[in-house]
C-alpha cells in the first residue's frame, strides 16, 4: 500500500519535524516501509499555467497545431503541439524553455519546420495521472504563469508498506489510521476528520433496508441527488494516482478516496436498482456479472447485496454491472457496511477475485466506521459540488456489535514482560495517543480499547505490551540475560547418535552428506527404471513429479548417485532423513528417521565395496554401542534390490535395517561399470539400543598362543555357522578368532582361521589348547566342515 | 714356523681389506677364527715343538688371533657405516610443495550451521529436540493459536497429505509438544523450559533461486517466571554474534505472528554491505532473519503452562537462510540439489 505524506499531513501538524525520520520510526514501530521512498514532483520544475490564445493547423502535418500561448509574460509564446484537445481559451500545463520533466530539459526546437518554445503537457507527462489522451485541462480561475507546483500538491513524499505487515491492523488500511500512528510517534495531536452532520436529515424517509444474514454486521446507507460535477479535483486525483489508483469520475474517485482515507470501502448504486436492500445468501448457485463485466459463479456461501430477491452486488467484494451508476442516474444510494471477515475471505478465495475492498474486509473492519464514512463522504462531496441534495435519512442497521474490550493490568505486569523500566506516565501517554482510554490508579491501569483496534487485534493484556513497547522503541531497550535457575540438561539420544554417526562417516570414511526431498522423484526414478511404490500422497501437490511420499531413502540416493556419477570414480553419500512406512491403525503416517548410505565405485569390485559398507556399519555400532551387528539373508522386495546378498541388519536381536547391492537392471542404467551398494538403518531403533560399557581387559603377563586351522567350507555355510562350533569351547582362554587367509579353487572354498588363546593367570600348555581345538574340530566336522 | 705366521697375517690383512660386505667378513671370520680355521690349525700344528718354542709360538699365534678378531670388528663397523651412508644417499629428495591430496568427506552446510547454533544454545543450557516432519493440523496450527480459517494460514501454503495430516510448514509445530514435555517440571520443580528444535519445513510454492519448498528452521523457546523482551533480544544477539563471529547489530520491528504477542521481525545489519545499503538488503542496510516474540498466552495455556505465572519467548530462525548468508550461497536450490560439485566443499567449519 502506498501512503502519501501530504495526505497524512492533513491530520497531523509536522511543523519542525523531519518527515523522513518519522517514516523510519514508523517502519520500526508500526509496519515495515518497503523499497525506496519516492519523492514525487522532485523531477519536475518550470511548468506553469498557460492559456491558449490561438490555434492554427500546421501547414505540413495533419496532427500538429501551431499555438500561441499566454504564460503570464508580456509576449505570447509559439508552441507546436500534437494534442487533439487544443482549443482557444483553454488553460493547460506548459513547460517553458529550461523546464525539467524527469530526465528531459525543455529547449527550443523545430517541429516539422516550425520552432516550438516549450511544451504543453499531459497529466501523464507530468507524472500526476495516467491520462495521456490530451494535454492537461486547468480550470479558468487559475492565473496564467502560476507555477503548477504552487497550485497543486505535486510535491509529495510517498512510501510503500507491505500489505502483509498490516494483516492484523484493520485500522491501518487508510491514511487516517496511519496518521494516528504518526501522531503518536511524533508526539503531536491527531486532528479530527471534517464531517457533515447527518442528524440534519433525520426527518427524511428511510431507505428500505433489511439485513437477513448474520454475516452482515452493519449496513448504513444514504441517498443523494443532483450531482452536477463529474470530474474530481486535481489534488484528489493526484493523491489517488500517487497511491496507485486510477481516476475515473467524481463518484468513483470519492469512494476510492474515502477507502484510502478511512479504510472503509464504499459503493454507490443507482437508487432505481436498490429500492429494497436485502443482504443475504442464496440456496442455489447462480452466475452474476460484476461491474468489470465478468460473469462469476456465486455459490450458496457467498453473501450478496440484493434488491429484493435480485442480487446487485457481491458483499464486500464488487458491485454488479446492472446496478452501476449510468448516464441517466439521478439518485444514488451510498453503501457503507461491515461484513464477517472470514466469510469475505473465503468468498474471495472461491471467486479468485481479490479487490481493494475485500482486502480490507478480510482484516475485520471496525463497524463503527460506516456512519462517519458516509458523513465524511458527504462533507467532501459538498465541498466540490455544492448543489448536492440528500434525499433520505441515514439508514443504519447495526446487527452485530463487537464487545467493548476493557483490560486491567499493573506496572509489575509491564515490567515482567519488558524486562526494563518504563514509567507509568510514558505508559499512559502512549496508550492515550493511540486512542485507548487509559486510567491510572496507583500502579494499576484500566484501559478501554478503541473500537478500531477491538475487532480482533487487541484483546488481551499482552497486546497492550506491544503497544507500549513498539512506541517506546525496541532500539531503546536495555538488553539483559535471564536470571533463571540452572539445571543439568539431557540430550536426546537420537540426536547424539546422529551427530556421532555423521562424524564417523565424514571423518573416517570420507563420505558426503547430502540432503534430499521427502517425496519420491517420479521422473528421476523413471530414468533409472525404478517404479514409485504406492504410499501416502500429497493432497495438493502442484507438481506430479513430487506427489508420493517416499517409503525409503535408497531410491532417492540412487538418483543422487546418478547426478554425481561423473564426480569421481569412487565416492559415497549419506543422509539422515525421513520416510513414511505406511499408515498406523489411526490412519496416521508411520514416519521413520533413517540413515541411508550408498557407495559408488568404478575402482573396487562389488565384493570389496559391499564389505566396506558392512565394516562402516560395524564400526558405527562398535563405536556408539560397543556391540556387534548380526546379519541375516533377506528377501528382495523392491525392484532396485539385487536378490543376492541382501541382508537384514540385526542389533540385539532386532532388525534395524538392511544392506544390499543394487539390482543389475538399475545399476546398468546408472553406470555400466560401477559397483553400487547401499544400506538403510532405522535411527530410532538404533538409538534405542543400550550402549554396552567398555570392559577393560588387562593385558596378560603370560605368553599368548595362536592356533591356525585351515578348513574347507562347503557352499551355503557362513562364518556365523562356523562360529557356533567354538562358541562354547574354551571360553576362559579363547580370546579371539579371526580369518587370516582365504584360498579358493574351482573345487572348494577354504579359509584359515586363527584362534588366539591367552590367560592372565598362567602360561598355557599345548595340551590344554589342543584339547579345546580337538573339540572345535569335532564340532566343525559335525556341520560337514573338514580340515584341508 | 714364524714364517707361517707372517704369511697368514698378510693373507688375513688382505682378505679383510678386500671384504666388500658383512657376509664376506663373516666368512673370513669362520675361515681364520673358526674351530677349523687357519689360526686354530696353526695351534694344532704346534705339537712337535719344544715347550719353549710352544710358548713363544703360542703367544705369537694368540697375538695374531686377537689382532684378526679386532680387525674384523673394525671392518664390521666400517662397513655398517658405509651401508647407512649408502642408504642415506639412496633416499630421493621429495617435493613437499606438491599439492596435497585433500580428498575427504563433507557435511551438508545446513548441518554445519545447525551445529554452531546448537553448540551456542547447549552451552546456555538449552536441550536440542527432534520432531517429525509429518504432523497434524493441531500441532502445526491449532495448538499455536492459528485456528481454522485464520488468515495466517493463508500466509503459508501448506502441503496437506491425503489423510489430513500435513508436512510441517514451520518448526513452531513442535511448540505444543515441548511445552507439554517440560511444563510439569517447570510447574513442580521450577526448572525453566529451554529448548531448541531444528527441523525441516515445507511450503507448497514454486521454487526459484530464493524460494524452496523444503528448507530448515530452528525454533527456540524459553519459558520461566520472568522471561522478558529484553532477554529475547539478548539471546538473539548472542546467538547471531557467535554464528557470524562478529558483533552483530540487531533490530526488532513489530511483526504479526499468531503464536507470539508481542511479535517481532528480527533484522540483522547486512553482512554484505555492513549496513550502508546494497542490493542484497534492498538498500536498507538490514536483512530480515527471524520472526520472534513473546509466546502468546493461548499457546502457553494450550501447552499446559499457566500464562499468568509464566512468560516466555520463542523464535524461528531460518537455518537455510543463515547457511546461505554465511557461505554466500546464491541459489537456494543448490542445497537440495544433491550435487557434490556444490556440496562436497563443506568439509568442516569450526567457526
Amino acid at each position: 500500500m502506498f501512503l502519501s505524506m501530504n495526505w497524512i499531513s492533513d491530520f497531523v501538524d509536522f511543523t519542525g519535524l523531519d518527515k523522513l525520520e518519522l517514516i523510519h520510526k514508523f517502519s520500526l514501530s508500526t509496519a515495515e516501509v518497503e523499497n525506496e521512498i519516492l519523492f514525487k514532483g522532485s523531477d519536475l520544475s518550470g511548468v506553469v499555467v498557460a492559456e491558449i490564445k490561438s490555434v492554427e493547423n500546421h501547414p505540413d502535418s495533419k496532427k500538429l497545431h501551431l499555438l500561441k500561448v499566454d504564460t503570464g509574460e508580456a509576449e505570447l509564446t509559439d508552441v507546436v503541439c500534437g494534442a487533439p484537445n487544443v482549443r482557444v481559451g483553454m488553460k493547460t500545463a506548459f513547460a517553458k524553455v529550461g523546464a525539467k520533466i524527469g530526465e528531459i530539459e525543455i529547449a527550443p526546437r523545430p517541429l516539422a519546420g516550425n520552432m516550438s518554445y516549450g511544451m504543453c503537457c499531459s497529466e501523464a507527462e507530468l507524472g500526476i495521472s495516467d491520462d495521456n489522451s490530451g494535454i492537461m485541462e486547468i480550470t479558468d480561475d487559475v492565473p496564467n504563469g502560476a507555477d503548477l507546483k504552487d497550485i497543486y500538491e505535486i510535491d509529495d513524499i510517498v512510501f510503500e508498506v507491505d500489505n502483509k505487515s498490516l494483516t492484523n491492523r484493520p485500522d491501518l488500511w487508510g491514511h487516517y489510521g496511519i496518521a494516528r500512528e504518526f501522531a503518536a510517534l511524533a508526539g503531536r495531536e491527531l486532528k479530527p476528520l471534517g464531517v457533515e452532520d447527518l442528524k440534519a436529515y433525520d426527518g427524511l424517509k428511510k431507505v428500505d433496508l433489511k439485513i437477513e444474514d448474520p454475516l452482515c454486521y452493519r449496513y448504513s446507507c444514504l441517498q443523494v441527488e443532483n450531482i452536477t460535477k463529474s470530474v474530481s479535483p486535481v489534488n484528489m486525483r493526484i493523491r489517488l494516482f500517487y497511491c496507485g489508483m486510477r481516476g475515473i469520475n467524481l463518484l468513483a474517485d470519492l469512494t476510492n478516496y474515502l477507502m484510502l482515507e478511512m479504510g472503509q470501502p464504499m459503493h454507490a448504486f443507482d437508487s432505481r436498482k436498490v429500492e429494497k436492500i436485502r443482504i443475504k445468501r442464496f440456496d442455489k448457485p447462480f452466475t452474476f456479472k460484476t461491474l468489470d463485466e465478468v460473469e462469476r459463479n456465486i455459490d450458496e456461501n457467498t453473501l450478496m447485496i440484493c434488491n429484493g430477491d435480485q442480487p446487485v452486488a457481491i458483499a464486500g467484494i464488487m458491485g454488479g454491472l446492472d446496478s452501476e451508476i449510468v448516464d441517466d442516474t439521478t439518485t444514488l444510494t451510498l453503501e457503507s457496511a461491515t461484513f464477517d471477515a472470514a466469510s469475505i475471505r473465503k468468498s474471495t478465495v472461491r471467486l479468485a477475485h481479490r479487490t481493494d475492498a475485500s482486502m480490507r474486509y478480510e482484516k475485520s473492519l471496525d463497524p463503527e466506521l460506516t456512519v462517519p464514512a458516509i458523513a465524511r463522504f458527504l462533507y467532501l462531496l459538498k465541498q466540490y459540488d455544492g448543489g448536492v441534495q440528500v434525499v433520505s435519512a441515514l439508514t443504519d442497521e447495526y446487527a452485530y456489535k463487537y464487545d467493548t474490550v476493557e483490560l486491567s493490568f499493573d506496572k509489575a505486569f509491564v515490567d515482567r514482560y519488558t524486562g526494563i523500566e518504563i514509567d507509568n506516565d510514558t505508559i499512559l501517554k502512549t496508550l492515550t495517543s493511540l486512542g485507548f482510554k487509559a486510567e491510572l490508579d496507583g500502579d494499576n491501569f484500566d484501559v478501554v480499547v478503541p473500537s478500531w483496534r477491538a475487532t480482533k487485534d487487541v484483546t488481551i493484556k499482552a497486546d497492550i505490551i506491544e503497544e507500549i513497547t513498539r512506541i517506546y522503541g525496541y532500539d531503546n531497550f536495555d538488553v539483559n540475560t535471564t536470571r533463571s535457575p540452572l539445571y543439568p540438561v539431557r540430550m536426546d539420544v537420537v540426536k547424539e547418535n546422529e551427530d556421532k554417526i555423521k562424524d564417523i562417516l565424514v571423518k573416517r570414511y570420507s563420505l558426503h552428506e547430502l540432503h534430499s526431498y521427502v517425496w519420491a522423484y517420479y521422473d528421476e526414478l523413471k530414468e533409472l527404471g525404478i517404479e514409485v511404490e504406492p504410499n501416502i500422497k500429497l493432497a495438493n501437490a502442484t507438481n506430479p513429479n513430487i506427489e508420493t511420499i517416499r517409503n525409503s531413502m535408497i531410491p532417492t540416493q540412487l538418483c543422487q548417485l546418478n547426478v554425481n556419477k561423473g564426480y569421481a570414480p569412487e565416492f559415497g553419500i549419506f543422509e539422515i532423513g525421513r520416510v513414511v512406512e505406511g499408515m498406523d491403525e489411526n490412519n496416521l503416517c508411520i514416519e521413520k528417521k533413517k540413515l541411508a548410505i550408498s557407495l559408488f565405485s568404478k575402482v573396487k569390485d562389488v565384493r570389496d565395496l559391499y564389505f566396506e559398507l558392512r565394516d562402516i556399519l560395524a564400526v558405527i555400532t562398535d563405536d556408539l554401542k560397543h556391540k556387534q551387528l548380526e546379519f541375516k539373508t533377506a528377501e528382495a522386495i523392491h525392484g532396485y534390490e539385487h536378490p543376492v546378498n541382501l541382508n537384514s541388519i540385526i542389533l540385539d536381536g532386532e532388525v534395524i535395517g538392511k544392506i544390499g547391492i543394487v539390482h543389475p537392471v538399475v545399476g546398468k542404467k546408472l553406470d555400466k561399470k560401477a559397483a553400487i551398494v547401499f544400506a538403510e538403518v532405522d535411527m530410532q531403533a538404533f538409538a534405542d539400543k543400550k550402549n554396552a560399557s567398555i570392559i577393560y581387559d588387562e593385558p596378560s603377563k603370560f605368553p599368548p598362543m595362536d592356533y591356525d586351522l585351515s578348513v574347507v567350507v562347503p557352499s551355503g555355510v557362513l562364518f556365523s555357522d562356523l562360529s557356533q562350533c567354538w562358541k562354547n569351547e574354551g571360553t576362559e582362554i579363547l580370546k579371539n578368532v579371526k580369518i587370516v587367509d582365504t584360498y579358493d579353487t574351482e573345487l572348494f572354498h577354504s579359509i584359515t582361521i586363527r584362534f588366539e588363546f591367552s590367560s592372565s593367570e598362567r602360561t598355557l600348555s599345548s595340551a590344554e589348547v589342543q584339547a579345546v581345538m580337538d573339540k572345535v574340530i569335532e564340532n566343525l566336522k559335525g556341520i560337514n566342515v573338514n580340515l584341508r | 714356523m714364524d714364517n707361517k705366521i707372517e704369511v697368514l697375517r698378510e693373507e688375513i690383512r688382505q682378505k679383510l681389506a678386500s671384504a666388500k660386505d658383512l657376509s664376506e667378513l663373516d666368512k673370513a671370520r669362520v675361515e681364520y677364527l673358526g674351530k677349523k680355521g687357519s689360526i686354530t690349525a696353526l695351534l694344532k700344528g704346534m705339537k712337535n715343538l719344544s715347550n719353549d718354542e710352544k710358548k713363544t709360538f703360542g703367544a705369537e699365534v694368540n697375538k695374531l688371533k686377537a689382532a684378526a678378531a679386532k680387525r674384523i670388528e673394525e671392518r664390521v663397523e666400517e662397513l655398517k657405516k658405509l651401508q647407512i651412508e649408502a642408504e642415506i644417499n639412496a633416499m630421493p629428495k621429495f617435493d613437499i610443495t606438491a599439492p596435497a591430496d585433500l580428498t575427504r568427506g563433507s557435511y551438508h552446510p545446513i548441518t554445519l550451521v545447525q551445529r554452531q547454533c546448537e553448540t551456542i544454545f547447549k552451552s546456555m543450557g538449552f536441550t536440542v529436540e527432534d520432531y517429525p516432519e509429518v504432523v497434524t493440523d493441531y500441532e502445526c496450527f491449532e495448538s499455536v493459536n492459528i485456528p481454522k480459517h485464520h488468515p495466517a494460514r493463508d500466509m503459508q501454503d501448506t502441503y496437506y497429505l491425503e489423510n489430513g495430516q500435513l508436512l510441517k510448514s514451520q518448526t513452531s509445530a513442535a511448540q505444543n509438544a515441548i511445552l507439554k514435555k517440560y511444563g510439569k517440571n517447570l510447574e513442580e520443580n521450577g526448572v525453566p523450559i529451554k529448548a531448541i528444535f531444528p527441523g525441516r519445513c515445507f511450503r507448497n510454492e514454486a521454487t526459484d533461486a530464493s524460494h524452496e519448498n523444503t528448507f530448515f528452521q530452528m525454533e527456540g523457546m524459553m519459558v520461566d517466571k520472568d522471561i522478558s523482551i529484553s532477554n529475547l533480544i539478548f539471546f538473539m544477539k548472542t546467538m547471531l554474534s557467535e554464528v557470524f563471529q562478529r558483533d552483530v547489530k540487531v533490530r526488532l520491528r513489530p511483526g504479526f505472528f499468531p503464536f507470539v504477542e508481542p511479535g517481532f521481525e528480527l533484522d540483522i545489519n547486512c553482512e554484505i554491505c555492513g549496513g550502508t545499503g546494497c542490493s542484497s538488503c534492498k538498500h536498507s542496510g538490514w536483512l530480515e532473519l527471524c520472526p520472534c516474540g513473546m509466546i502468546h498466552p493461548n499457546v502457553l495455556r494450550e501447552g499446559g503452562v499457566d500464562p499468568e505465572k509464566y512468560t516466555g519467548f520463542a523464535f524461528g530462525l531460518g537455518l537455510t537462510r543463515l547457511a546461505m548468508m554465511k557461505y554466500k550461497v546464491k541459489d537456494i536450490r543448490d542445497l537440495n540439489s544433491g550435487n557434490l560439485k556444490s556440496l562436497a566443499q563443506f568439509t568442516d567449519d569450526d567457526n
